[in-house]
């Protein structure tokens, strides 16, 4: 099989402290297709306030925790999860 | 969005706006094989870190706490035969003292009933995306981060 690279838009929801960093609770991040967390996360860490993130953010998709090995699909519900601290 | 099962001794898991009404998970939770029944609370305190504290303004993502909830939940119940577990997680803004957690654990023993509660309340702090924010006497605010042991305070704040 044969992929051209295509781009795609991957929205990224924020909370907390990450929503804070970026001023908004919604990324729409550029990337190409196909897409591991892993890239996705070094987009995130390009733009504007991408700085503010520690070098690995756990990720949510589909509201699942994932590997950064994994894929992201066109309709995945993608999530950036700052450190937890219910209770 | 709430849980319950019958197959399973999580009886209900839900995050919640409204205050939590504890007596109503206890009657959730009650049975005629329960011998001991285990409640814990968490609860807003006036000082972290040394500083004062005026409120706790709590945030989820709430489609996914509410699943990570139940699913913490149902873990340890899965593991204990015999438990009987309803739970409630509070969002929102908290005043000192009040209840933004509640487990309720039942069991025919004691042992259970307190180690049932003890491993839900470990394991929700460790997995459930719940976020917390201080609010100071002085004014200022700084989400909890229990990584780095303190709060971190961004520049700036989402619009």
């Amino acid at each position: 099989m044969c992929y051209l690279a295509q781009a795609m838009t991957v929205p990224v929801l924020l909370f907390a402290s990450y929503a804070d960093a970026f001023g908004t609770r919604r990324l729409d991040v550029p990337v190409s297709a196909p897409c591991a967390v892993t890239d996705l996360v070094a987009a995130i860490r390009g733009l504007p306030g991408g700085d503010r993130l520690p070098p690995r953010p756990l990720v949510a998709v589909n509201h699942a925790f994932v590997d950064y090995a994994q894929l992201i699909q066109s309709q995945d519900e993608v999530a950036l999860i700052p450190p937890v601290a219910g209770g | 969005m709430s849980y319950s099962s019958s197959d399973s001794g999580l009886l209900h898991s839900a995050v919640v706006t409204a205050p939590i009404d504890v007596s109503h998970l206890i009657a959730v939770a009650q049975a005629a094989g329960v011998g001991a029944l285990s409640v814990f609370l968490g609860t807003v305190r006036d000082l972290n870190d040394g500083r004062a504290v005026s409120g706790m303004e709590y945030e989820a993502y709430e489609g996914m706490a509410a699943s990570e909830l139940a699913a913490v939940a149902r873990e340890v119940c899965d593991g204990t035969p015999g438990l009987r577990v309803a739970i409630e997680h509070r969002i929102g803004t908290l005043a000192i003292g009040d209840v933004s957690v509640a487990i309720v654990a039942a069991h025919a023993h004691r042992g259970p009933a307190l180690d049932g509660a003890r491993a839900i309340i470990e394991s929700l702090k460790q997995r459930v995306p719940i976020w917390k924010r201080e609010h100071y006497l002085d004014g200022e605010r700084a989400w909890v981060d229990p990584t780095k042991g303190g709060t971190v305070r961004p520049a700036a704040e989402p619009a």
